[in-house]
């Protein structure tokens, strides 16, 4: 089996994504509001995983 | 007296609910396909299997039910549970030798949690399609 080696930020990334496709599904009842919802969720795990770097980054002097 | 018909959900009974939620836990997805649910179903597929073969190509291990203090039981049982959650995908990795010891470092850290967030992501497409065979959902 092939191995990944992937950076924090590519982890994160793929994370997003599919976690991001799975809420959207589930959650919404028309599919106009799933990939809205989707999208939505998507853009909140960047902006924490762009705010919680930068605050570590911060914290960490 | 004349009595309101309860509307008449699509699979009420048990014996109409088992087979979705047994195929959607053993194929993630499932569940949706066989309710004609094909394009959720497919993106459920993909995201989940996606998710399951991205931890185990970071080399993601496997829980094993432990005890101990608290905080052990409470992580290793919850790591298996959610691992098992995948289904056949997890199933056919054990008996095919592809999960691995616990190693550090970042990539097989992340590997660790993506195998879990699989079967917790497959759990949320199970719970959406007994909502929809009941007839709770469209």
């Amino acid at each position: 089996m092939p191995k990944m080696n992937l950076t924090h930020f590519e982890a994160a990334f793929l994370f997003s994504l599919f976690t991001s496709v799975v809420l959207g599904v589930v959650t919404k009842r028309t599919d106009r509001d799933r990939l809205q919802y989707g999208l939505y969720v998507f853009v909140c795990f960047f902006v924490a995983l762009f705010g919680l770097g930068w605050l570590m980054y911060f914290g960490h002097g | 007296m004349a009595t309101e018909k309860e509307p008449k959900s699509p699979a009420s009974s048990v014996g109409a609910l088992a087979p979705v939620l047994a195929l959607g836990w053993l194929i993630p997805g499932a569940g949706h396909l066989l309710l004609k649910r094909t394009g959720r179903g497919v993106l459920l597929l993909l995201a989940v299997t996606g998710m399951f073969a991205c931890g185990l190509m970071m080399r993601g291990a496997m829980f094993q039910p432990q005890s101990g203090d608290l905080l052990t039981t409470v992580i290793n049982t919850g790591g298996f549970l959610g691992d098992i959650a995948s289904g056949l995908l997890y199933l056919l990795s054990v008996w095919l030798g592809y999960n691995q010891p616990d190693m550090a470092g970042h990539v097989h850290d992340y590997g660790t949690k993506f195998l879990v967030t699989a079967g917790l992501l497959n759990v949320l497409a199970l719970v959406d399609a007994f909502e929809i065979a009941a007839g709770r959902k469209d």
